[in-house]
């Protein structure tokens, strides 16, 4: 078995209302410096070791991600 | 004229949209998310809700139902089909519409009566309307904010294919106040706003929405 990991971000140009809203609480709370988040999703793969990467570039774009308004990446990590 | 409407583990709209169906002198037929055939009708609405439970994004995983592939190719033969809410969510996601619905700009979710322009009286689904006639339907959605490219959304507007916008105060943040689009053929159209709540001014604020359910009674008539 292999772990892998898909980050799903949303594009640049996308607004994110959400990211938005978490930078706007951070001053409330008293966290000072904090110019920009983004918010995204993190996604824990485990998969058998005869998935190949082909296979796995696809699961993300056609699945995971909406290539439309998000990018995202696709690595194998160390379990 | 028999016109299916399916419903998703999570879906809302479908009693709504069989009664507008109903209205409209069409026989409404159910059909369910794993079937494999659209039992012969003239006609798909795919209704509001929350399918899957909007797991992942809006629609991601209806779009893999198996019903949705018979929908996926009837569209793309020439059917009508008509996606409201998470219904037109589910349409992007199956690349029958471009572009895609995000989250509210504002946050919150929205409910209201929104007054929205017919900009596209030629689709399947609005000719029944004068053109750049203003409808009255009720919104009520937290990702309805329709985005797309710029190249998208040029293709959008230099080809008539903005069907409906948003009168007034953008609600949700849509690009252009785009509420409603068709693709490049006319058969398949996606809006947020819900026509199948206004149809008797007895149940909802106007029958403005019944429009587009007799709209498709003349299309399917002539074809």
């Amino acid at each position: 078995m292999a772990r892998v990991v898909v980050d799903v971000m949303p594009k640049p140009e996308i607004l994110d209302p959400q990211g938005q809203a978490v930078a706007n609480a951070l001053p409330r709370l008293g966290f000072d410096g904090v110019t920009a988040v983004r918010q995204g999703k993190h996604f824990e793969l485990e998969v058998a070791d005869d998935v190949d990467d082909a296979t796995l570039a696809k699961i993300a774009e056609t699945f995971l991600a909406n290539p439309v308004i998000e990018d995202w990446t696709v690595r194998r990590v160390e379990a | 004229m028999r016109v299916g409407v399916i419903t998703f583990p999570g879906t809302l709209d479908d009693v709504d949209a069989q009664r507008a169906v109903r209205y409209a002198d069409g026989e409404a037929v159910p059909l369910w998310h794993g079937d494999h055939d659209l039992k012969g009708v003239d006609a798909v609405i795919v209704p509001g809700g929350f399918s899957y439970g909007d797991y992942l994004r809006c629609g991601a995983i209806a779009r893999f139902a198996p019903v949705m592939q018979e929908v996926i190719e009837a569209a793309n033969k020439g059917m009508p089909v008509l996606g409201i809410c998470n219904g037109f969510q589910i349409l992007a996601e199956a690349h029958l519409l471009p572009g895609a619905l995000t989250r509210n700009h504002r946050l919150h979710f929205v409910c209201r009566d929104q007054w929205l322009k017919v900009e596209n009286t030629s689709t399947a689904w609005t000719t029944r309307y004068d053109k750049n006639a203003e409808i009255l339907v009720p919104l009520k959605s937290g990702e309805g904010g329709y985005q797309a490219d710029e190249d998208t959304l040029k293709e959008l507007e230099d080809n008539g294919r903005v069907v409906f916008r948003y009168v007034g105060d953008n609600p949700n943040g849509s690009r252009n106040n785009i509420a409603g689009i068709t693709n490049a053929r006319g058969n398949v159209v996606g809006l947020m706003p819900h026509p199948e709540h206004a149809i008797d001014a007895l149940t909802g604020p106007t029958d403005d929405g019944l429009g587009m359910f007799l709209s498709l009674l003349d299309t399917v008539v002539k074809a």
